[in-house]
């Protein structure tokens, strides 16, 4: 082979490696939104989903639609999980939500974009995930404080020690807001996993990439599997299922909708599950993270120990 | 010893036979059909306790939830047997005066069979003149893989003559035998030496019962019965513990023996766990809604 048919070849394998002509006939490779049930991405059992697009009417991606099949295995998910989650230390669950902000912050860029994808401007979604990682953070704070809080020791007529300390309510079915994509997930789930609940959630189905792109960040920030499940879907077919499995303990229904607050307060009575309402619409506000989000989920439990003499 | 010293056991295709196990669990069972296969499968559980912390309590208890599996919800049927240690018999079998609930008494040095023929045969008389209505043994999976097929014959031949009126189930300990021919091969030999029933495992080692195993051993059964006319019965036990598992087994046995093995003489689960589950699945068809294990008794 002489030189000049040497170089040839040499040319004809550069622009086929990484040449201009063949890297504009690169396909993308497309993330597939998936659930996140027990530390795993299945695609829902029903097989079907909903096409998200945005303003320009351009497909963002295939969400999955939810089967009640899907909720109850996340229901049993949860359930194998809430033991072990409330015995871990109330250090190293205020750890565990800290490493879940680092990943988060690791991950901004990410979902910056993908709230934009999803219409938001610029700057509301530069804040939004910002408030979203400080409000992780806040919550971690409490992790082992909220316990000497909102714990007392009470005064009693005979001669007993009588205290009351909060528990984990247990498994908490979350409906969560629809007019945000990511700082609402953050809200909803931060309160009831540090005190040492296990949650399914809903993610809005308007806005639905952020939440399972926050699945990722969950599987990997030591989350034990199960203890965080989500899902994507229509509001209005699994509603009356998180209302009523009788293996849920609470549900949290984040929304204004008067004839969906009433369904959720009647089907909860079935097993005396704790019925949440929250109705505001902004969830970047102050008032939208406090302690007594994480009691709302928190049953007392008061001991009667008698004392000597 | 020539492998043929007692059946002519044909060689098992184990691809055939998941690819067979994996066409009939997509079946799928709904509404009222599915109501009537979960109060079958569970008119066919033997409930068991075979733990080493087991008391006179917990088998009392065992046999309350046997007679009474869920009162709260009408039309709830019974569990065929409760699967206890010998010593448990005597307590069992008056704690079931009154119901048809059978008493089976693990027997023959179980789960190891690690024993005497002498010690097996006075343990399987013993536990029945105690009241058991049937007897579960343990095959030698030792002699059994060193090839001494006629050691085990002739020990499953001995301990149901002990049996007497009991009925006999030989338990194969399939996770112990390897292969599906194997199973096939025990399967055959202890139909042969008298077995009413074969069962697949203790339950106390892993894997326990599976699907391919059962097919197996359901083809073993059909085969028999073509060749003598005797039916034999089946029971696996150990690691079923969903309705919809049980459900599977369900449509093995229907599309490989048919309708006469599809009731509580001839097929049992042998399970503690399964027994809840399919009263939560009862409920949920009846109301609706998923249930939670908070609202059922322990065993």
């Amino acid at each position: 082979m002489d030189q000049i048919e040497k170089n040839k070849v040499e040319e004809s394998v550069r622009t086929h490696s990484n040449g201009q002509a063949s890297k504009s006939q690169r396909v993308d490779v497309m993330k597939t939104y998936k659930l996140f049930i027990d530390g795993k991405f299945p695609r829902t059992e029903s097989g079907r989903y909903y096409i998200l697009k945005n303003s320009d009417g351009d497909t963002l991606a295939n969400v999955c639609k939810s089967s009640r099949k899907d909720f109850r295995e996340a229901v049993v998910a949860a359930r194998k999980a809430q033991h072990g989650w409330a015995a871990k230390s109330a250090y190293n669950k205020g750890q565990i939500l800290y490493r879940i902000a680092e990943m988060l912050e690791s991950r901004k860029a990410q979902f910056v974009s993908e709230l934009m994808d999803q219409g938001y401007t610029s700057v509301d979604a530069q804040s939004e995930v910002s408030a979203s990682i400080d409000r992780l953070v806040y919550y971690a704070g409490w992790s082992d404080k909220y316990q000497q809080v909102f714990s007392s020791v009470n005064p009693v007529e005979s001669s007993h020690f009588n205290f009351s300390v909060p528990e984990a309510t247990g498994v908490v079915a979350i409906l969560s807001p629809e007019n945000v994509g990511l700082i609402g997930l953050v809200s909803t789930i931060a309160p009831a996993i540090v005190g040492g609940n296990t949650v399914v959630v809903l993610a809005s189905s308007t806005l639905p990439l952020s939440s399972i792109t926050f699945a990722e960040v969950i599987h990997s920030s030591d989350v034990p599997a199960g203890v965080v499940n989500i899902l994507t879907g229509e509001r209005n077919e699994l509603l009356s299922h998180f209302a009523n499995h009788m293996d849920v303990n609470a549900v949290v229904y984040c929304g204004n909708e008067s004839s969906e607050i009433q369904k959720i307060q009647e089907l909860a009575s079935l097993n005396v599950k704790r019925p949440l309402i929250y109705s505001t619409n902004n969830w970047m506000k102050e008032e939208a993270q406090n302690p007594y989000r994480i009691m709302d989920l928190q049953e007392i439990k008061t001991t009667w120990h008698p004392i000597g003499q | 010893m020539n492998r043929t010293a007692y059946t002519d056991s044909p060689p098992i295709d184990q691809v055939g036979v998941e690819e067979r196990i994996a066409r009939l669990t997509k079946r799928s069972i709904k509404k009222e059909s599915k109501v009537t296969a979960l109060k079958l499968a569970l008119s066919m559980v033997d409930l068991t306790t075979l733990d080493a912390k087991d008391t006179l309590g917990k088998v009392k208890q065992l046999c309350t939830k046997a007679m009474h599996p869920h009162d709260a919800l009408p039309g709830v049927p019974p569990v065929a047997a409760v699967c206890v240690y010998p010593n448990f018999v005597r307590i069992a079998k008056n704690a079931l005066v009154g119901s048809d609930v059978k008493v089976a008494a693990v027997a023959t040095a179980f789960p190891t069979g690690m024993s005497t023929r002498k010690v097996k045969i006075e343990e399987t008389k013993w536990a029945v003149n105690e009241g058991a209505d049937e007897i579960d043994m343990v095959i030698s999976r030792g002699h059994f893989l060193a090839g001494d097929y006629n050691f085990v014959f002739d020990e499953i031949a001995a301990v149901k003559e002990a049996c007497g009126d009991a009925h006999l189930k030989v338990i194969l300990e399939t996770g112990e035998l390897s292969t599906l021919d194997n199973v096939r091969i025990a399967s055959d030999l202890a139909m042969n030496a008298g077995a009413d029933f074969i069962k697949t495992s203790t339950g106390k080692i892993q894997p326990a019962a599976t699907l391919p195993v059962t097919l197996v051993m359901l083809e073993a059964i059909r085969d028999f019965y073509y060749a003598t006319g005797k039916k034999i019965g089946m029971k696996p036990a150990g690691g079923i513990a969903t309705a919809k598992l049980a459900l599977n087994y369900l449509v093995v046995l229907r599309e490989t023996l048919g309708h006469e093995w599809l009731n509580a003489d001839m097929f049992r689960f042998g399970a503690s766990a399964l027994a809840n589950d399919l009263l939560m699945q009862i409920v949920k068809e009846e109301t609706g809604v998923y249930q939670s294990i908070d609202y059922f008794s322990k065993d």
